[in-house]
C-alpha cells in the first residue's frame, strides 16, 4: 500500500517537473520561430543596399530602408533625450521622497499609463501636436513614444532604487553630504546597472512601436533631417510594405522586420553585457 | 575637562512609543564614552540623535536639548548636513558603498561635500585616513578594487577611514564590532584607543568587556532611561545603582 502511494507521489512529482519545463520551453519557442521565419523570408531582400539606399517605387528592383533606419534612430534618441532624465528623476521621487497621497497617485497613474494601448498615445500626440502644428513631425512621434517610454522607466528606476539598502543612504548622509547629492551620486550609482537595463529594455520596446507613429511621424519616402517634418521609421515602413498588394514590397517588409528584430536583439544583448560586469 | 556634548533632558518618541526618557549626559572632549544596555534600551536611538540621523524617520520626535560646543543642534544656526560633517558615524554592519573602489569609498565624502579639493589633496587625505584607520598597509596596493571585496573587519575599518576623511570632531559608533570576528574586533578596539587622542568617541555596545576595555566613561541605559554614568573603572567594580549591578553580573540583558 505505502509502496503504491510512494510510487504515485514520485510519478506525479516527475510529471509536474516536466510540465514546468514544457511551459518554459513554450515561452521561448515564439522568439525562435519568429526569428527563423524572419531570417528565411527576409534573407531574400537582405542586401547591403537595404541598409544604405532609399526606398524605390513598386516594381523597381533594389532600394532600401536607410531613411527608416536613420529615422528610427533619430526619433528614438529624440525621445530619450528628455524621457530618460524625466523618468529617472520621477523614479527617484517615488523611491526616495514619495510618501503620502501624491506619491500613491503618481504611482497609480504611472501603472495605468503603462497599460494604455500605444495607439492611444498616438492619437493623443496627434491632437496635442500634429493638429496645432498643422503637420506630422518627428517631434510628435517622439512625444507619443515618450508616453510609452517614461512610465516603464519610472517604475524600473523606483524598483531598482528600492533594492539599495537603507544603510547605504545612511552612510552617505552621515558623511555630511546633502540629500540630493547622496541620492544622485551614491544611491543611484549603486542601483545603476538595474536602471540602465530598464532604460535599454524600454528603448527596445519603443523602437518596435508602430501604432503611436502612424499619425504622428507618419513616415516618409525620402531623407528628412528636419524634426518638424514627417519622418520615416522602420516599423512604419514595414507596415506600409506589408499591407501593400505588391509581392516585392512584401519581401522588403520581411527584410525590414528582420532589421528591426536584430536592433532589438542587439540592445537586449547590450543590456545583458552591461549589467553583468561589476556585479 | 571641556564638554563637546551636553545633553539636557532628552526624550524621544517613535509615534506614540517613547524610547528615551529625560536623558542627561555630558561627553568630554577626547574621551571615549560607551553606551551599554540590553537590546531595545534606546542606546542606538540615543546615539543617532547626536548627528540627527532620525531627521528622515517618519513619526520621530524629540524634546530636550543637545548642545554641541554650547549650541543646540536643532537650532537654526546648525544645518544637519554640516552637523554630520562634524559628527561622523560608523554603523553596526560594515556598509562600504557598493560599486565603489576602496579609494572612492574614502574619497567620496570629500568629493561630494562641496569643498573643492585638488586630486593630489584628495589622494593625500585618503591615504592619511586609511593610515589612521589602520588599513593602509593592507590595501595600499589595491586601492582600485571594490570596497566590498575586503573582509568584514577590513570593511569596517574602511568605513572608519571614510568617516575620518571628512575630518569630524566626534565619531559615533553604533555597535561597530557586533558583526565582526574576535580578531577584527581587537583591531577596532585598538583603533578606538588610538583615535581617542584626536577625536571624541561615543560607542554603543552590548558587550560589557568591550565597554570596560575601551572607555573612559560608561553610560548604562535601561528601558529608555540613563540609569547610571560613571568612570569605567567605577561602574564595573562598584556601581551605584542596583540595576547596573544586576546587569553587569549577568542577572538580565
Amino acid at each position: 500500500m505505502t509502496g503504491t502511494i510512494t510510487f504515485r507521489r514520485k510519478a506525479v512529482d516527475r510529471a509536474m517537473k516536466w510540465v514546468f519545463y514544457l511551459c518554459a520551453f513554450l515561452v521561448v519557442l515564439p522568439l525562435f520561430l519568429i526569428f527563423f521565419d524572419l531570417v528565411i523570408k527576409g534573407a531574400k531582400e537582405l542586401r547591403w543596399s537595404l541598409l544604405i539606399d532609399l526606398p524605390r517605387p513598386v516594381g523597381e528592383p533594389g532600394g532600401g530602408i536607410a531613411n527608416g533606419i536613420l529615422g528610427t534612430v533619430v526619433i528614438t534618441l529624440l525621445t530619450m533625450t528628455w524621457s530618460v532624465p524625466v523618468a529617472i528623476m520621477s523614479g527617484i521621487y517615488l523611491a526616495e521622497y514619495g510618501r503620502g497621497k501624491f506619491a500613491s497617485a503618481v504611482r497609480f497613474a504611472v501603472d495605468t499609463l503603462t497599460g494604455v494601448p500605444s495607439i492611444i498615445m498616438g492619437i493623443f500626440a496627434y491632437v496635442l501636436l500634429v493638429v496645432p502644428m498643422k503637420r506630422f513631425s518627428a517631434w510628435a512621434g517622439a512625444a507619443a513614444l515618450s508616453m510609452i517610454f517614461i512610465p516603464v522607466v519610472v517604475r524600473t528606476t523606483e524598483d531598482m532604487l528600492r533594492t539599495v539598502p537603507t544603510t547605504v543612504r545612511e552612510a552617505a548622509l552621515a558623511l555630511g553630504i546633502t540629500r540630493w547629492k547622496a541620492t544622485l551620486r551614491i544611491t543611484v550609482r549603486t542601483a545603476w546597472p538595474g536602471i540602465l537595463t530598464g532604460i535599454l529594455l524600454a528603448m527596445s520596446r519603443i523602437i518596435g512601436e508602430t501604432a503611436p507613429l502612424l499619425f504622428t511621424a507618419l513616415g516618409n519616402q525620402f531623407w528628412q533631417s528636419h524634426l518638424d517634418q514627417p519622418m520615416a521609421a522602420v516599423p512604419l515602413q514595414v507596415f506600409t510594405y506589408a499591407i501593400s498588394p505588391y509581392e516585392d514590397w512584401h519581401d522588403k517588409a520581411w527584410a525590414g522586420a528582420l532589421v528591426l528584430i536584430t536592433m532589438v536583439l542587439l540592445i537586449n544583448i547590450a543590456a545583458r553585457v552591461l549589467t553583468r560586469e561589476k556585479r | 575637562m571641556e564638554n563637546v556634548f551636553e545633553i539636557h533632558d532628552l526624550s524621544s518618541w517613535f509615534g506614540e512609543n517613547q524610547v528615551l526618557k529625560k536623558i542627561r549626559m555630558d561627553i568630554a572632549r577626547y574621551s571615549v564614552t560607551s553606551v551599554m544596555g540590553p537590546s531595545g534600551c534606546g542606546k542606538s536611538t540615543f546615539i543617532r540623535c547626536l548627528n540627527r540621523m532620525h531627521d528622515m524617520t517618519p513619526g520621530f520626535r524629540l524634546s530636550g536639548q543637545i548642545l554641541l560646543d554650547g549650541v543646540d543642534i536643532h537650532s537654526e544656526q546648525i544645518d544637519p548636513v554640516y552637523l554630520r560633517r562634524r559628527v561622523g558615524m560608523v554603523f553596526q554592519q560594515p556598509n562600504p558603498f557598493p560599486r565603489m573602489s576602496v579609494f572612492e569609498n574614502v574619497a567620496v565624502g570629500l568629493k561630494l561635500n562641496g569643498k573643492a579639493h585638488s586630486r593630489a589633496d584628495i589622494a593625500e587625505r585618503v591615504e592619511r585616513s586609511l593610515v589612521m584607520a589602520a588599513l593602509w598597509n593592507e590595501v595600499k596596493d589595491h586601492l582600485d578594487q571594490p570596497g566590498i571585496s575586503l573582509s568584514g573587519g577590513q570593511q569596517q575599518r574602511l568605513c572608519i577611514a571614510r568617516a575620518l576623511a571628512v575630518e569630524p570632531e566626534v565619531l559615533l559608533m553604533d555597535e561597530p564590532c557586533s558583526a565582526l570576528d574576535p580578531a577584527s574586533t581587537a583591531k577596532i578596539e585598538e583603533l578606538i584607543e588610538d583615535l581617542s587622542e584626536k577625536y571624541t568617541i561615543a560607542v554603543v555596545t552590548h558587550n560589557m568587556q568591550q565597554a570596560a576595555r575601551i572607555s573612559d566613561q560608561v553610560a548604562f541605559f535601561l528601558m529608555g532611561e540613563l540609569i547610571e554614568m560613571d568612570k569605567s573603572g567605577k561602574i564595573f567594580t562598584n556601581p551605584s545603582d542596583k540595576r547596573t549591578e544586576q546587569y553587569i553580573t549577568g542577572r538580565f540583558g
